[in-house]
């Protein structure tokens, strides 16, 4: 009997295809919506996790200064900077530390055979790029002679390309400020940052060289490290932490004048916003699901007006309250389970046209799938009732009146 | 269930709507039996209780009073379930305005009472062809309702009506909305039935010429039984 009813049901939504579509609309658009809305913000939480493992495994950062927002936040720049003698310090107290190398960088016109390109220069040593897991893809490191101060630089795709466009970078000289610099690496295209910043648009040159010809000072106002495989990352700044006061000579209870910042971290806090915009967006998704879902209450409250007579006749051949009440509800259900189905292609379709468009992986959830589907028979359930029991409560003489 | 005695008894039924001042007593103390294989046909001006009673005999109301035997079985108490499986195993209906489902094939109005009773499609179809075919429409059965004239859609009622092999058919004014021709052509259909398979048929009408059809006429005024009498078939 309840196969019966289901194909009765099939029967009398498609002799209405127009109606029966628009009736299902709004769950459409919800379940469509919510789907949508999970599987772009599943894709853009990988993506956020993927683009913080490009910047280097196990990555700290080490500034001077507090790192925080509001009213004292400019007392950084009035922190000490480091120097050289910390690198080694760190490097020979702390195990769990493989790389400890000076950066600092500022922006600085380069310029080949007339073509201008402003770009960011970075003075550091071989191990920021064991740090930050970047290969060259043309060329070798700094040698020894060069990071003791000679000129010499590793350049970025981007640099690369408005510099010379594609020919071969390797040996030719481009100048930076004063310094004309023999381009000797070029570094493996990394793409945009968590943050849209251009990675390849960089200019690398060993430390001690852009110290001295372009800083004009040996101070170091970042320290980049690199915590070694199977060591645990707090652990380190722990120790780094300590090891630091010590140098620095905090007092105990006083704020430590420097910051560390670790990738993880990074990860964790853009993965975090990440999933409360996901979920922020849902909700509003799921409202227009229960929208959806009142649609059909008044549809079918509609239906069973117009279909009194049909309920009469039934009544006047034989079918008992349940039966009416059955056909009714499993009507309303079929087409929100419809609703439900057409929304989750439509929805997955979305996704996939968001997630290219947002450029980050589509990775559809199979759990949200089947809640959504779930969640819109329930629609049908809870709002094909009333309309149904209205259906059944009919009195067969007024209903063959009608 | 008693086969011998007749398939109805009405045992002073009333039937009364509203109350006080409002009170309507539409029957009023009715009374007759009806046996099987009997084609009765009840007249009566409007307002004197023919449809009421055909209600009351179709098992779509209850009446306020009195005692209802279908076969030997008081039926005036029952709920509204019951009364509906009662129509579905032993009653077949037929109204003057047809009353068939819009955007539906003959042939699937006809298994209606059928899905109803459980039985499996192909069976119902089966037997839906051949209620069909001896209404002379078995060539109809994938047209729609608003394809077929006045007097094909009565004839797909009436197949509807007898699909289910009912003991009793009720008629309320089959012929209301058919011309002369069709309206006899309705009845002579509805003679065959009666008398080639044994149906018994309780009509309700207006037209003197309709009810000439039956065997036996039952007159009401006023909620009451006024005359009752046996009737020479025209045919």
């Amino acid at each position: 009997m309840l196969w019966e009813t289901i194909k009765l049901a099939v029967q009398s939504i498609l002799r209405n295809p127009m109606r029966s579509f628009l009736t299902i609309l709004g769950v459409v658009i919800g379940v469509a919506a919510v789907i949508a809305m999970v599987t772009v913000g599943n894709g853009s939480s990988a993506q956020v996790t993927t683009d913080v493992e490009s910047l280097g495994a196990n990555l700290l950062t080490l500034r001077p200064g507090q790192d925080r927002m509001g009213p004292g936040s400019d007392q950084g720049g009035a922190a000490r900077p480091f120097d050289l003698d910390d690198i080694d310090r760190i490097l020979d107290q702390i195990g769990a530390i493989s790389v400890a190398v000076p950066t600092g960088s500022q922006t600085i016109v380069a310029v080949f055979e007339g073509e201008n390109y402003q770009t960011t220069v970075t003075g550091t040593q071989n191990g920021y790029f064991e740090a930050k897991d970047w290969a060259l893809s043309a060329g070798r490191l700094f040698s020894s002679s060069e990071e003791s101060g000679k000129t010499a630089c590793i350049i970025g795709q981007t640099v690369r390309e408005e510099l010379m466009g594609s020919a071969d970078p390797i040996g030719r000289k481009i100048r930076i400020d004063n310094l004309n610099c023999t381009v000797v690496g070029l570094l493996e295209a990394k793409g945009a940052n968590t943050f849209g910043q251009d990675q390849d648009d960089t200019v690398i040159m060993p430390f001690k060289t852009f110290a001295r010809r372009i800083a004009g000072s040996t101070d170091v106002s970042s320290i980049t490290l690199s915590v070694r495989d199977g060591y645990s990352t707090d652990r380190a700044i722990d120790d780094l932490t300590n090891l630091m006061r010590e140098i620095r000579r905090i007092q105990p209870g006083d704020d430590d004048d420097f910051s560390i910042r670790d990738t993880e971290q990074l990860a964790n806090m853009l993965g975090s916003v990440t999933s409360v915009l996901t979920g922020l967006l849902s909700a509003v998704a799921a409202v227009s699901l229960l929208v959806g879902g009142i649609g059909i209450m008044n549809i079918m409250l509609v239906s069973v007006t117009e279909r009194t007579r049909e309920i009469g006749i039934r009544m006047a051949v034989g079918a008992q309250a349940s039966q009416v009440l059955l056909q009714f509800l499993v009507e309303a259900i079929v087409l929100s389970a419809l609703g439900g189905v057409i929304g989750i292609a439509l929805g997955l379709a979305m996704g996939a046209i968001g997630s290219s468009m947002l450029n980050v992986p589509f990775i559809p959830d199979p759990g949200t799938i089947a809640l959504a589907f779930g969640f819109s028979a329930v629609v049908g359930i809870v709002f094909g009732y009333f309309p149904a029991r209205a259906a059944a409560r009919l009195d067969p003489i007024e209903a063959l009146r009608h | 269930m008693d086969s011998n005695g007749p398939i109805v008894r009405l045992t002073d039924i009333t039937r009364v709507y509203g109350k006080g001042e409002a009170e309507l007593r539409a029957l009023d103390g009715v009374s007759f039996d009806i046996h099987r294989g009997e084609f009765v046909s009840i007249m009566g001006p409007s307002g004197s209780g023919k449809s009421t009673t055909m209600n009351v005999l179709g098992c779509l109301d209850s009446p306020t009073s009195g005692q209802y035997l279908f076969n030997g079985v008081e039926v005036a108490g029952l709920d509204r379930d019951q009364r509906a499986l009662l129509r579905r195993h032993y009653l077949g209906f037929i109204f003057q305005g047809y009353n068939l489902l819009p955007r539906t094939t003959a042939l699937q109005n006809v298994e209606l009472p059928l899905i109803y009773k459980g039985m499996g499609r192909d069976e119902r179809e089966a037997r839906a062809l051949a209620a069909l075919d001896k209404v002379g429409l078995a060539a109809r059965a994938h047209h729609d309702p608003s394809a077929l004239s006045g007097g094909q859609q009565q004839r797909v009622a009436i197949a509807r009506a007898l699909v289910g092999d009912p003991e009793v058919i009720l008629a309320d004014e089959p012929t209301g909305n058919l011309d002369t021709k069709r309206s006899v052509e309705i009845m002579e259909l509805m003679v065959e039935l009666n008398r080639a398979e044994g149906i018994t048929i309780v009509m309700v009408t207006h037209e003197d010429d309709m009810a000439a059809f039956g065997s036996r006429l039952i007159w009401m005024v006023d909620g009451k039984v006024e005359s009752d009498k046996a009737i020479e078939r025209a045919a």
